[in-house]
């Protein structure tokens, strides 16, 4: 720590560095730790120490066993007993809660999106961890600091975890029967193409699958990107200004109305379990998920894993990539005896042995928030997974172009944006009036 | 000394006695422990709540005191008047559907029968299986793609398309109301079959005796006697079914386009899932004017019958 002002631009300019400094010097993840001698960091862990760790469950079998695994090692090596306890990933926020407003429960979070803001002055910064990974791994990509930074602590308040990356799955002897290449680099690239491709699929009786019921991951993830890929977004950058009611708006749902055309019946009703298991039977040949899906097809369905592939979502008319992601993060809430013990902790998961094997244990559904894990072995030991290497390169943040924080928290767990495109593409509100009312909620819940 | 002491305690076992003996002093220390109990897990979350809702609390922070600015926004807010919509709808048809198929249900099975027995535990069943472990089963038979449902009705050539039970909003409440409905049944047809029990044999007898018919006996003599324990049942039933929370989460959580959210789905994810403890508490407490009728029309019922 140098007593400088820590600053949201600081650490963007440190990242940005960091990325010249990568690319010039082509680090892998050998450099990166070439590089950490001088760096070293290691919290001196208080007497008696022990921890609970409340995360999300996983998702794919292999996560589980391998993050015990490096929880237990780090137990050897410190003599910290860590308890991890495990909660469906949409549950873990409202624990959180909870133990935020009674000061008691698990020591660490592992939770999604702006959860650390929400209750940010409960938190124990973090920024002396933040800024050695950044450090020592190439630096954070640049929503990172957006999400684990917080500009009224004026300090990291979580260290990010890395995001399950959502990218297009889609079988592949059904796209190159539609007349397009399947090869992943070849693959629709824009959003009018991307439409051509759903068309065709759909005239051979191969509808897509897109959800558009309460589904908190499936559903957020493609309405945003379509959203942004047009121009669309709820708040200017002043974090105060809504502009959702735009023309680019009105036409990423008109896209979106016209996608809904090449969609099975009832994916207004779809909570994020109906895409997979969709795909996984074959009635669907094109939708939006992780990398869960392939994970389950080699376990069980080896004929499907073989047929389907991974695509990044195509670029709309902003001409840059518009991907949400579903970012995770952990914090330490202060009410812990044990706050070194902790910080230890988190840096102990995200050093490059334990990562890595997490990562590749996994088979890359975690996109790694660190430049210098895009070296991971898993993203060229499976073409199909490469996809999702750089999620959250890529990605925005939810509450794009405005600041993560409790309203933003609050549109999306009401789920604002997904119920404009629902109404508009199911017809129940014409395009103009799904955009009025999205806008009416959304002010109220900024005004509010 | 030897000489005071039982003096002494025969003093206080005199004091004890009376006090025991004091209609008032024995009642209070046999309520206490009650009241207690009431105080601390009835009274102060629901003064709590009611606390809440008069502030602009968010998770972590208690916030100020903001008197009725949020029931004023709840007011305009079309999600929540929605909510109202649905909650009055989802209550009052599946109540009216429970009580109708209930009281058949109780009257078939207080007839004699083979198996009577059976049928009675059997009949339970929907009401006993804990509700997330039904509501999961019901998310299966909605599947828009594998439901079991339309693959029976597609294999009878009924219909030709697979149904989109939870796109469609209609669609959505209705089945959501089935669900309910088939969950519910047995609780009325069990609390009637037991007022059905308590109506003497020798008043159907009299009546067949005066000429009347099965519609003269069930119009005279049954439902007068059984109208009571059916307001009560009814009432607990409304009760139940407008705190309905788990079914709605599992299946819709809410959706589509909140058409099927209720008071409770509302309350759990603008309070808990977007932080507004104030708003989610003040969701909630809407719920009062509709518990309340219920509880007095309940208690007056009781009071009559008394």
């Amino acid at each position: 720590m140098d007593g400088r002002r820590i600053t949201r631009r600081r650490f963007l300019q440190d990242s940005a560095r960091a990325a010249s400094a990568l690319a010039l010097t082509a680090w892998g993840l050998e450099g990166a730790r070439g590089t950490a001698s001088a760096q070293e960091l290691s919290f001196p862990v208080e007497r008696g120490a022990s921890l609970r760790v409340l995360r999300w469950s996983q998702f794919v079998t292999t996560d589980r066993p391998i993050f015990e695994q490096n929880a237990a090692r780090f137990t050897q090596r410190t003599g910290v007993p860590v308890r991890v306890e495990y909660e469906t990933w949409t549950d873990v926020q409202p624990k959180a809660a909870a133990a935020a407003n009674v000061g008691s429960g698990p020591d660490i979070v592992i939770g999604f999106f702006d959860e650390p803001h929400l209750w940010a002055d409960k938190l124990v910064p973090v920024t002396d961890l933040a800024q050695y990974l950044g450090r020592k791994y190439g630096g954070w990509f640049d929503v990172c600091p957006q999400y684990g930074y917080s500009p009224q602590r004026n300090a990291w308040i979580a260290t990010p975890i890395g995001a399950p990356g959502v990218a297009i799955n889609y079988r592949v002897s059904w796209v190159r029967e539609a007349g397009f290449d399947p090869d992943p680099a070849r693959f629709p690239r824009t959003t009018d193409e991307f439409l051509r491709l759903c068309r065709a699929l759909r005239a051979r009786g191969h509808p897509t699958g897109f959800a558009l019921g309460k589904a908190v991951g499936d559903g957020n993830t493609w309405v945003h990107w379509c959203l942004w890929a047009f121009g669309g977004r709820v708040l200017a950058p002043d974090n105060r200004t809504l502009t959702i009611n735009s023309p680019e708006t009105a036409n990423a749902l008109e896209y979106a109305r016209a996608l809904y055309e090449t969609m099975i019946p009832g994916v207004a009703g779809w909570l994020d379990p109906h895409n997979n298991r969709a795909f996984l039977a074959g009635e669907i040949s094109l939708t939006n998920n992780g990398i869960s899906i392939y994970f389950a097809a080699k376990n069980d369905f080896p004929e499907i894993a073989q047929d389907m592939n991974h695509a990044v979502f195509p670029v709309g008319p902003v001409g840059r990539p518009t991907e949400l992601h579903l970012f995770s993060q952990a914090y330490i809430f202060s009410y812990t005896r044990y706050p070194n013990a902790a910080k230890e902790f988190l840096r102990w998961i995200m050093e490059d042995t334990q990562y890595a094997r997490w990562i590749n244990g996994m088979l890359g559904y975690v996109s790694h928030p660190l430049r210098a894990y895009t070296n991971l072995t898993v993203w060229r030991s499976d073409p199909k997974a490469l996809p999702f290497r750089d999620a959250v390169a890529r990605m925005l943040p939810h509450s794009y172009a405005g600041r993560p924080g409790p309203e933003a928290a609050r549109a999306m767990a009401e789920f604002v944006v997904v119920d404009m495109f629902a109404d508009a593409c199911t017809g129940r509100r014409s395009v103009r009036d799904a955009i009025r009312a999205a806008e009416d909620r959304l002010r109220r819940i900024y005004r509010s | 000394m030897e000489a005071g002491l039982p003096h002494a305690a025969r003093g206080r076992a005199a004091r004890l006695g009376a006090l025991v003996e004091s209609r008032e002093v024995l009642g209070w220390a046999l309520v206490t422990p009650a009241l207690a109990l009431l105080l601390v897990f009835l009274a102060y979350p629901f003064l709590l709540g009611l606390w809440l809702s008069l502030t602009d609390s968010r998770i972590a922070d208690p916030g100020r005191f903001v008197g009725l600015e949020n029931f004023r926004y709840l007011v305009g807010d079309a999600v929540f008047r929605l909510a109202v919509f649905n909650t009055l709808l989802y209550a009052g048809v599946a109540v009216a559907l429970k009580f109708v198929l209930g009281f058949a249900l109780a009257l078939l099975v207080n007839r004699q029968f083979w198996g009577k027995r059976f049928v009675r535990a059997a009949m339970l069943l929907p009401w006993i299986v804990p509700t997330s472990l039904s509501a999961l089963v019901f998310y299966w038979i909605y599947d828009s793609q594998f439901s079991v449902l339309t693959w029976a009705l597609r294999a009878l050539g009924l219909v030709s398309r697979p149904i989109n039970y939870l796109g469609d909003p209609d669609l959505a409440r209705a089945s959501l109301i089935a669900a309910n409905v088939w969950r519910g049944v047995p609780f009325f047809a069990i609390g009637l079959l037991a007022g059905l029990q308590t109506v003497p044999r020798e008043l159907y007898e009299a009546a067949q005796m005066d000429g009347a018919g099965r519609w003269a006996q069930f119009r005279f003599v049954t439902w007068p006697l059984v109208l009571p324990v059916s307001v009560v049942v009814t009432v607990f039933s409304t009760i139940m079914t407008v705190g309905d929370f788990q079914l709605i989460w599992i299946v819709t959580k809410g959706g589509p386009a909140n058409a099927t959210h209720l008071f409770g789905t509302l309350a759990y994810q603008r309070a808990i899932q977007g932080g507004f403890l104030g708003e989610g508490a003040a969701v909630a407490v809407f719920v009062l004017p509709v518990l309340v009728a219920c509880v007095a029309l309940a208690y007056r019922t009781l009071r009559r019958e008394d």
